[in-house]
């Protein structure tokens, strides 16, 4: 694996009207981590950033004036969700998933691929699109790449995701093959049926599921059509990690280098740090406000598990390092007292989960800045794992391809 | 004198009271007459040590010629905090509580509500969030229901329920149950009281509540009681035992209360208990005034079986009875005309768990509360909200200028309902769920709010109006987020503290008759 070069230039991305523009790119002189600067039409973007994910218009019980303070300056919402309820019309109406929901920073929605094909039983997948019954009114449903499109038109999403053929990486054999090139003639079809594309712009997943063949030539496809950024998907689907990176490795060794490359569903903060370090710009995961609503509060060496008894007479705050509000003012004894009486409790955590990964993303970025990434992970893998028998093999082996050597 | 010698090792604070003089008389602060005119209740201001009450009437009693006799001493404690009432008209009341907490920095309007509270914890809201609120009132309302299981917890923690709970510098009031959870009756004895909380019911002595208060250190906290709800029609005998019990579990806690250094700067708050019948309730009212506490509460008006005029008149024959100077609170009263209606009968301070309820049926308040009319001439758009599609002007103005008794007279709400107005105070149909009308409120779960996109209340200034939509809540409410609930309970609660600010106002300017109209002519709307 070759390492990356040295810092490049400022450059400019591949049209000057293109509704984003990579303002700034700096490299990392050791790893493929990269910083840039994104101009979105809602706004700027630093990369690397990690996106929480507000599925239905909303962030489960934050209001968007908390998130502006935690410094969040990009949101997911879901296509499949939004479609369904409240339906794209009424959201037109609303001037826009972000009139709607009055999140004036960045959005970025995906397809709906992805959801269809975990959340609904029988979905049926053709070259027209993945029919199956809406699990709301029970009618049957043809999601087409025009109807992806057409409904993230109207959801108003500075960036949009293509409808890709999403195969579960667990799975093998020729269905991967068929649904690597399906997902190319679903890309070409999501660019023809973008009405938007000054305010809004498309980015293309690359499929392939664990196979370098597969992978690669999808890549090779993929790259040659005129989208704003690449996805690389099929991943974070419980397969192995030791398979897992490689294909990220891969992906991001014949990715541009002046395009943001987003890696989906990836959100444990070691998967962070190590993707970052493969070349990763962008990412999204439920992780870390799901677990919050069951009571785990993310920290620098691991978690902590509110709900369980031995935080009942505990006066320290979640992380003492940490400034978030729910750190500055309540105890994990207080949260563990209040987590079964009100919602509120979730607030809290979730609150703090949200900062630890926007703080993590914050210092990975300054690190990168100062040319000190490499410090930074070693850092951070002697906080979360204590000594080097403890770190996760795969983690190692994988920063070891981007030359760095952990100790 | 020997009276003096004895009454200078009293255990009492010089600067509040009048040392007897020279004569062997006593130059006191303030003489109460009681019925027979020759004898003469002496108040003597602050005393904190209820024993003193013999003592001194021993003293007196031995002291030739006072024509004082034990049973009309009448003690009042060092209440730290004083109500400074500025005006009682028409039987309200307005003016502050002052001196008010561990510094004696802070007060309290009246009349007032109290931040509502389950387990420290406005629901759903966080520091933040309800950092978004304006006029949030002072006392914070902790219930034992929701915090006594947590008690072991702030024995250790020794640092009081304030700074726990993220409010430390709150004003902290403590009762027993929570106003908006059911209370089993049947539970309660001669020696305990029942609170039912999230793991099912605990039982508390007395010991064990005076433990609680010294852990959890509040500002204020009412007297263990047996406040059980009691049917109406229940026997005498068992309201009588709930006044005997009471009191005995009063001067209970006042004896663990007056020894407690860590509850010295605290206020211990007399409940008034009596079911529905008048001589227990007096009873119960001039027995709690002989006892030094801070202030009153009227505890059993909560169930809504007692009806109305009856609960009405036995508020009024307590407050009736009760010291002006000191605050009264009640429990279980919330809704808007049932507030104006204790507040005209002398109460002073009310729970304020009215809009989390109303939070919880996915229902916002937008009753109207504003009750001046601006003498500048600009339009009255309030009573009928924004007027969207109403062809009928001479209609709306004729329901404006109208009192309730002519609209119904003239037929004038029919036939704005026909003239197919807008708004949905006057026309608001009931949720496609089946479910009734509440008055004062609109069911946002309801389909006709899907495509709506005004905020929730018109020329309302809270963050969810001036943020959002009553289309947003819709959705959030029927994709069951969580963010409904934070942002109904912003909205509730900032409406609900505008209303008392305005019943503050009327009170003060003299309009209470308004305030009553305007909110009688909302609730008859449904």
């Amino acid at each position: 694996m070759s390492p990356a070069p040295g810092p490049g230039a400022p450059s400019a991305s591949a049209s000057a009207s293109a509704p984003l523009r990579v303002v700034s790119r700096r490299e990392c002189p050791v790893s493929r981590a990269r910083l840039l600067q994104l101009e979105l039409p809602h706004g700027e973007l630093q990369t690397p950033v990690f996106m929480p994910v507000g599925t239905q218009g909303t962030l489960k019980g934050i209001a968007v004036r908390q998130l502006e303070a935690l410094g969040c300056s990009i949101l997911l919402g879901n296509t499949y969700h939004l479609g369904a309820r409240p339906g794209p019309e009424l959201i037109s109406k609303a001037n826009g998933l972000h009139g709607f929901m009055n999140w004036k920073r960045a959005l970025l929605t995906d397809s709906g691929g992805f959801q269809m094909v975990s959340l609904v039983e029988l979905a049926e997948v053709t070259e027209q699109g993945v029919r199956f019954s809406s699990p709301y009114d029970g009618k049957e449903i043809l999601l087409t790449p025009e109807k992806s499109i057409e409904i993230q038109n109207a959801l108003g999403s500075d960036i949009m995701m293509q409808l890709d053929d999403v195969v579960s990486s667990t799975v093998s054999g020729p269905r991967v093959e068929e649904a690597m090139y399906r997902s190319i003639r679903w890309l070409d079809r999501c660019i023809a049926a973008n009405k938007n594309p000054e305010q809004q712009n498309l980015f293309a997943i690359i499929q392939g599921g664990l196979d370098a063949e597969l992978r690669k030539k999808c890549l090779t496809e993929m790259i040659k059509r005129d989208v704003s950024g690449f996805a690389i998907g099929g991943l974070s689907g419980g397969e192995e990690k030791d398979n897992f990176w490689r294909m990220v490795t891969l992906s991001t060794e014949y990715l541009p280098r002046e395009k943001p490359r987003y890696l989906m569903g990836v959100g444990y903060a070691t998967d962070l740090v190590v993707c970052v370090a493969l070349g990763c710009d962008m990412f999204d995961c439920v992780f870390p406000t799901r677990t919050a609503r069951f009571g785990s509060a993310l920290v620098p060496w691991g978690s902590l598990q509110l709900k369980n008894r031995q935080y009942a007479k505990d006066f320290k705050p979640i992380d003492e390092d940490c400034d978030c509000p729910t750190c500055k003012r309540y105890t994990r004894a207080y949260l563990h007292a209040l987590f079964r009486n009100d919602t509120a409790a979730l607030h809290h955590i979730t609150i703090h989960n949200i900062a630890y990964q926007l703080n993590l993303m914050c210092s990975i970025r300054e690190s990168i800045r100062q040319g000190q990434f490499p410090v930074f992970i070693q850092q951070f893998m002697k906080r979360m794992y204590g000594s080097k028998e403890q770190y996760p093999c795969w983690a190692v082996e994988a920063l070891s391809t981007v030359n760095v050597q952990l100790e | 004198m020997r009276m003096l010698e004895l009454w200078k090792r009293a255990p009492i604070t010089w600067s509040h009271v009048a040392p007897p003089l020279e004569n062997g008389t006593f130059g006191c602060s303030e003489w109460r007459h009681v019925e027979k005119p020759q004898c003469y209740c002496v108040l003597f201001v602050g005393y904190t040590n209820i024993w003193l009450s013999s003592f001194l009437a021993d003293c007196l009693y031995s002291v030739k010629d006072l024509p004082i006799r034990p049973s009309y001493v009448l003690l009042a404690s060092v209440t730290k905090m004083k109500l400074i009432l500025s005006s009682i008209v028409n039987g309200c009341r307005y003016g502050k509580l002052i001196e008010v907490g561990r510094n004696g920095s802070k007060s309290v309007d009246i009349p007032g509500c109290l931040l509502y509270t389950r387990t420290g914890s406005v629901p759903h809201l966080t520091h933040d969030t309800l950092s978004l609120i304006e006029g949030v009132p002072e006392p914070v309302h902790l219930t034992l229901s929701t915090v006594a299981e947590h008690h072991e917890v702030l024995e250790e923690y020794k640092e009081g329920i304030g700074k726990f709970i993220g409010m430390p510098e709150s004003i902290l009031y403590c009762s027993l149950h929570d106003p908006a959870s059911p209370c089993p009756s049947g539970y309660n004895t001669n020696k305990t009281v029942s609170v039912w909380g999230g793991g099912g019911r605990i039982e508390i002595t007395l010991s064990k509540f005076m433990a609680m208060q010294q852990a959890f250190k509040p500002d204020w906290y009412q007297s263990m009681a047996d406040g059980e709800p009691l049917p109406p029609g229940a026997s005498r005998k068992r309201v009588k035992k709930s006044v005997d019990r009471t009191l005995g579990f009063l001067d209970g806690c006042l004896k663990e209360h007056q020894n407690s250094e860590v509850l010295k700067n605290s206020e211990i708050l007399g409940v008034i208990e009596g079911g529905d019948i008048l001589e227990e309730r007096l009873r119960s009212v001039r027995e709690t005034m002989k006892r030094p506490v801070g202030g009153f509460l009227l505890d059993g008006f909560q169930a809504d079986d007692m009806p109305d005029d009856p609960k009405l008149n036995l508020i009024a024959s307590v407050t009736g009875e009760l010291p002006e100077d000191k605050p009264r609170l009640i429990h279980g009263i919330g809704k808007p005309d049932e507030v104006l209606e204790c507040v005209s009968r002398g109460v002073d301070l009310f729970e304020g768990f009215f809009p989390y309820v109303m939070t919880e049926q996915g229902r916002a308040l937008t009753f109207k509360f504003k009750y001046k009319v601006d003498p500048e001439g600009e339009e009255q758009k309030d009573l009928v909200g924004p007027l969207h599609q109403v062809q009928d002007q001479q209609l709306i103005s004729a329901y404006n200028t109208m009192t309730i008794e002519q609209c119904e007279g003239n037929h004038i709400y029919s036939m704005l309902e026909q003239s197919g107005c807008g708004d949905n105070e006057i026309s608001n149909k009931a949720s496609d769920k089946g479910g009734k009308t509440v008055p004062f409120t609109i069911d946002l779960k309801s389909e006709q709010y899907r495509a709506d996109f005004r905020p929730l209340l018109e020329d309302c200034s809270c963050y969810c109006c001036k943020n959002h939509t009553r289309a947003y809540l819709y959705h959030l409410l029927t994709t069951n987020e969580l963010l409904a609930g934070v942002l109904l309970m912003i909205h509730n609660q900032h409406h609900y503290f505008g209303f008392f600010q305005s019943i503050r106002d009327a009170v003060r300017d003299d309009k209470m008759h308004q305030l009553k109209e305007l909110i009688i002519k909302q609730k008859l709307q449904q």
